[in-house]
């Protein structure tokens, strides 16, 4: 039987990985291949990366970064963060990287969705969305017939709202060609208080592929749950792991014991 | 020399990592002359198909790989590189595979498609390369061979598919052993010394 994914996160700028400074009893902190290398021992399922960097050295360190790590780790990979054109694609995935994840490119040009995966595979491209709860949604009269929603689309690293339907936005996304959705919820992104459930199955109920939760982890149970209740495919978290506060080997036995099917290695 | 063929659109960067991680040589190649020197043949794929069957047409490889077969070189399909070994797919209807097995390759009727992450691997013959544990696939089609002497392994996705298959000189696996963590690379340095 297919298993859950656990998905540890890394945030990289310049070719470091930035919360990796605080790291406790972590040899090599901020080196990203050798946290690959930790994690994949761990039992990571997969990695993703997300670069940060802001620079206008930007595309050649995250390359360079793509390349080292696929000489190293030998699990798949997902590169994220400002990523526009089918070039940049191209350029990351030659270098070695299995997946590239778009969102504001995403959002501004759907066609971009339909050209990558046309030409790299759909599952090398995953399509991230930042969901927001609206607020209060207007009923009144006359509004009637306009249909509400619940979960607001956000690009630009979470800054600017964009009118859309989180889920209607990852069905788009999926008959654009999308391979995968990697879905975080900013509200209850850094809260430890579990992911959006709500938010997750409704996104999972509306496509036939495969959906990541990200946003809000702080225990093991919250990983059962985002499978189980929330129907994901795989989750994501980053400070979780990188301090060390929870073992990706100890999500994965509590997840096992409620009888989800996982790749416990060892 | 592990000649690694080079058609064009497989991810072959990702087979080349991990075999000089194991420090085996390789060399990526679309040179037919090449292939029938090699002493193994990998032929990897990500792509369709129809791209892979025409690309190795255009290229005159499907015809230096079944010699290269014929002859007794020792053969590795992984992914669409197992799937090239049939006599075609639903994938791209009219197009013909390289016919080595009997059998089509058809599209997973259940659950969601593609299937993308690490399922299990069951061997299913006694002193085979293959061993127990899990490997990392991404496949929206598998191959249902008419001989099923040929199958080594199975793997459950809403029903047991042909994971992998074995005939003398022939290896080939759907998942991405170069993907797979350590019991992937512990599968290709098996097969690169057998």
């Amino acid at each position: 039987m297919l298993t859950k994914r656990i998905i540890p996160c890394l945030d990289v700028k310049d070719g470091s990985v930035v919360k990796g400074t605080n790291f406790v009893n972590l040899q090599y902190a901020g080196d990203p291949v050798e946290l690959a290398k930790r994690y994949n021992e761990e039992g990571a399922d997969e990695l993703v990366f997300l670069d940060i960097t802001a620079s206008v050295e930007k595309r050649r360190t995250i390359v360079d970064l793509v390349r080292r790590v696929a000489a190293e780790v030998f699990i798949p990979f997902t590169v994220g963060g400002g990523i526009g054109s089918v070039e940049e694609i191209q350029e990351i995935l030659a270098a070695g990287a299995d997946k590239v994840s778009l969102n504001t490119a995403a959002v501004k040009n759907p066609a971009l969705i339909a050209e990558a995966s046309k030409r790299f595979g759909s599952q090398a491209i995953v399509v991230a969305i930042d969901a927001k709860k609206k607020p209060g949604m207007d009923t009144s009269e006359g509004k009637t017939g306009t249909q509400p929603f619940l979960w607001e689309v956000f690009v630009n690293g979470g800054r600017t709202p964009t009118g859309l339907d989180a889920v209607e936005w990852a069905r788009n996304a999926e008959s654009m060609g999308a391979g995968e959705i990697l879905l975080t919820s900013m509200d209850c992104d850094g809260t430890k208080n579990g992911f959006d459930l709500g938010l997750c199955k409704e996104v999972t109920s509306a496509v036939n592929i495969p959906v990541i939760a990200s946003g809000g982890a702080g225990k093991s149970e919250d990983f059962a749950d985002a499978f189980a209740k929330g129907g994901a495919d795989a989750a994501l978290a980053a400070s979780l792991f990188h301090y060390n506060e929870l073992a990706i080997s100890t999500v994965k036995e509590c997840c096992a014991k409620q009888g989800i099917p996982m790749r416990c290695v060892q | 020399m592990i000649a690694i063929i080079d058609y064009g659109a497989g991810n072959i960067a990702s087979v080349r990592n991990a075999l000089q991680k194991l420090g085996i040589e390789s060399k990526a190649t679309c040179d037919p002359e090449e292939i029938l020197a090699a002493e193994r043949v990998i032929l990897p794929g990500v792509g369709s198909f129809g791209f892979l069957m025409q690309s190795l047409r255009q290229k005159g490889l499907d015809e230096a790989l079944l010699q290269s077969i014929n002859k007794g070189t020792p053969f590795l399909g992984i992914c669409l590189g197992m799937q090239a070994l049939f006599e075609c797919s639903e994938e791209s209807p009219g197009i013909a595979g390289l016919g080595v097995f009997k059998g089509k390759v058809v599209r997973f009727q259940k659950g969601k498609v593609p299937q993308i992450g690490w399922n299990q691997v069951e061997p299913k013959k006694d002193g085979g390369l293959l061993e127990r544990g899990y490997a990392y696939f991404v496949n929206s089609y598998y191959c249902a061979p008419s001989e099923p002497a040929i199958v080594a392994g199975a793997t459950d996705y809403f029903g047991d598919f042909a994971c992998a298959i074995q005939k003398e000189n022939i290896t080939a696996v759907q998942f991405h052993p170069e993907k797979s963590g350590d019991w992937g690379l512990d599968l290709l340095k098996r097969w690169a010394e057998c």
